[in-house]
């Protein structure tokens, strides 16, 4: 596979990465399109490594023992052309007291048969802060499946935040399934916000097994489905440690004909641990609505405005 | 002259007169009060207007400029200019003001300036409250404001404000007489709906509502007189206890 200029142009320009971020000495990047990795920066103490497989890349960051990065890491990953796939073997290791925050941009915006597998291990040293946005950017098509997966492990004091995005084009099928394990005075907050219309298929699999003393974790799905859009939320906490204190949330808002499931499971192990969890699925809030209309908007804008806060 | 017009109108729910034969007239550019004690059919009559589910199958009529408007929807009834703003209104998770409030005007290209406009007319600075969301962040007296800063970037021909008091402070409570008179002045017809006496005297014209039927309507001072004096030990038919059904 060679990419072209036009591609290359493509992918950027929908991952939002404009020159200056680009040129910045400062900030750090890697830009991968199908299984080429088109440019790259690393800055003092961020070391960065991608090397080219047949049917993607397989790249690793590593962060030195106490450096921060200051300026957000940006990764860009996509396939251009309408069909393809890119398969992804992350590795990131965040030494002790290190900290960096990721803004990965996922393009894939002509999609009609494109596959994007993504598998990450992640290790979060003592002390260390770990955050990763991923901001998935598809095709109104739907042609597209995402299989996203990710093995995490916080030590003690460490904090791993993660939010992951889908809003702008169609889902297509999207198989999340991430398992973080934090341990003492660790934290982890993983967020999904995922927007389902057309015949999408939404499977989210999260699970935050919180085994040190005082680990903290949160695990919040937000996800609507119209049309006839499917989305299934299986979020597992666990606890087993003394005053290690979790929450599970789910919201989502279902129309047409859709369908939505969330099986929340919580996981108790030590007398003085707490998890609690909530659920919310359904139409939009009748309140809502009507105050929506009652300004004058038309169902379809009030349900779209309702949405997009939901999401937001 | 006369914008809102109800003519005979009845609502049951649940088998139970709530609106029993109402004729009402609210004149175009004026502030009108409905009072009355709880279980009136004040809010009743407030939804009713405003068309909403379960507030649909009414007889009689709800004319708007001279036109029926019963067979439309709730949202049409809005572009012809007619809004409410609920006792309690709803939290919206994630919604930022400004795109609430944004979302009631009609001339988007101008939403930015209006939208912080009618933030600084119900006393709220829009730096601080722009990008806040609608939710449970904000206290019910933020809420009651920002719903009114709606209704302000709306301009609406009728606003229906339904406990405009409920839930706010002393010195909210100017922010919102204020609103009402900003309404008025801009020519929107002003329905409170309340049985707060300090509400009922922003009116010029009062209703008075009991039982679902209009018992008395005029000048706020005689109505107020009345309703304050005399009208509150009612024990009027709506009240469980005075049906027997223990409800």
């Amino acid at each position: 596979m060679k990419s072209s200029a036009e591609d290359t142009g493509k992918l950027l320009d929908y991952a939002g990465l404009d020159a200056k971020t680009l040129h910045d000495p400062d900030a750090a990047h890697v830009i991968i399109h199908e299984n080429q990795v088109l440019g790259s920066n690393a800055v003092p103490g961020l070391h960065i490594e991608a090397v080219s497989l047949k049917d993607g890349v397989k790249a690793s960051i590593r962060v030195e023992k106490g450096k921060v990065i200051e300026k957000p890491v940006h990764l860009c990953f996509g396939v251009v052309p309408k069909t393809g796939t890119q398969r992804i073997i992350m590795e990131a290791f965040m030494e002790e007291n290190s900290r960096a925050s990721i803004l990965a941009h996922c393009v894939f915006p002509f999609a009609e048969d494109v596959r994007h597998l993504m598998e990450g291990t992640i290790q979060i040293a003592k002390g260390a802060w770990y955050s990763y946005y991923e901001r998935h950017i598809h095709s109104p098509q739907g042609g597209i499946k995402v299989y996203p997966k990710a093995s995490v492990t916080v030590d003690e004091g460490g904090t791993f935040m993660t939010e992951f995005e889908l809003l702008k084009g169609r889902v297509g099928l999207i198989d999340i399934d991430y398992e973080v394990t934090c341990g003492k005075d660790a934290v982890m907050e993983m967020i999904a916000r995922i927007n389902g219309t057309g015949d999408d298929v939404i499977k989210i699999q999260e699970t935050g097994h919180l085994l040190g003393e005082n680990a903290r974790g949160v695990l919040r799905s937000k996800i609507a489905v119209r049309d006839d859009a499917r989305a299934e939320i299986y979020n597992k906490m666990t606890a087993s440690a003394p005053y290690a204190r979790g929450h599970v949330d789910c919201k989502e808002i279902v129309q047409d004909r859709a369908k939505a499931m969330a099986v929340p499971v919580v996981e108790v192990n030590h007398p003085r641990a707490h998890i609690t969890h909530e659920a919310a699925i359904g139409s939009v809030d009748s309140k809502q609505l009507e105050t929506l209309l009652a300004r004058g908007l038309t169902e379809d804008e009030a349900v779209e405005l309702i949405i997009q806060g939901m999401l937001g | 002259m006369s914008i809102l017009q109800i003519r005979d109108l009845e609502l049951r729910l649940s088998g139970r007169p709530i609106l029993d034969g109402l004729t009402m007239d609210f004149m175009e550019n004026r502030v009108h009060a409905v009072v009355g004690p709880n279980g009136a059919g004040k809010s009743t009559l407030a939804q009713t207007i405003m068309g909403l589910s379960g507030y649909r199958e009414i007889s009689g009529d709800i004319l708007f400029q001279g036109e029926s408007i019963r067979e439309l929807e709730p949202d049409e009834r809005a572009r012809k200019g007619i809004t409410l703003a609920w006792q309690e209104p709803a939290r919206f998770e994630g919604l930022r003001i400004r795109d609430f409030i944004g979302a009631s005007v009609r001339e988007k290209e101008k939403a930015g300036n209006l939208v912080s406009d009618a933030l600084k007319k119900v006393g709220m600075e829009p730096s601080i409250y722009l990008d806040r969301a609608v939710d449970r962040t904000l206290s019910g007296g933020e809420r009651k404001k920002v719903e009114l800063a709606s209704i302000l970037a709306m301009k609406p021909k009728v606003a229906i404000l339904d406990e405009p008091d409920s839930g706010i402070d002393i010195d909210s409570l100017e922010n919102i007489f204020e609103a009402v008179k900003l309404l008025r002045q801009g020519g929107t017809t002003v329905l409170l709906i309340t049985h707060s006496m300090a509400v009922l005297q922003q009116a010029e014209h009062a209703f008075l509502l009991c039982c679902g039927k209009v018992q008395d309507e005029g000048p706020t001072k005689k109505i107020g007189d009345y309703f304050g004096k005399k009208c509150l030990p009612c024990n009027h038919k709506n009240l469980p206890e005075a049906n027997g059904d223990g409800r």
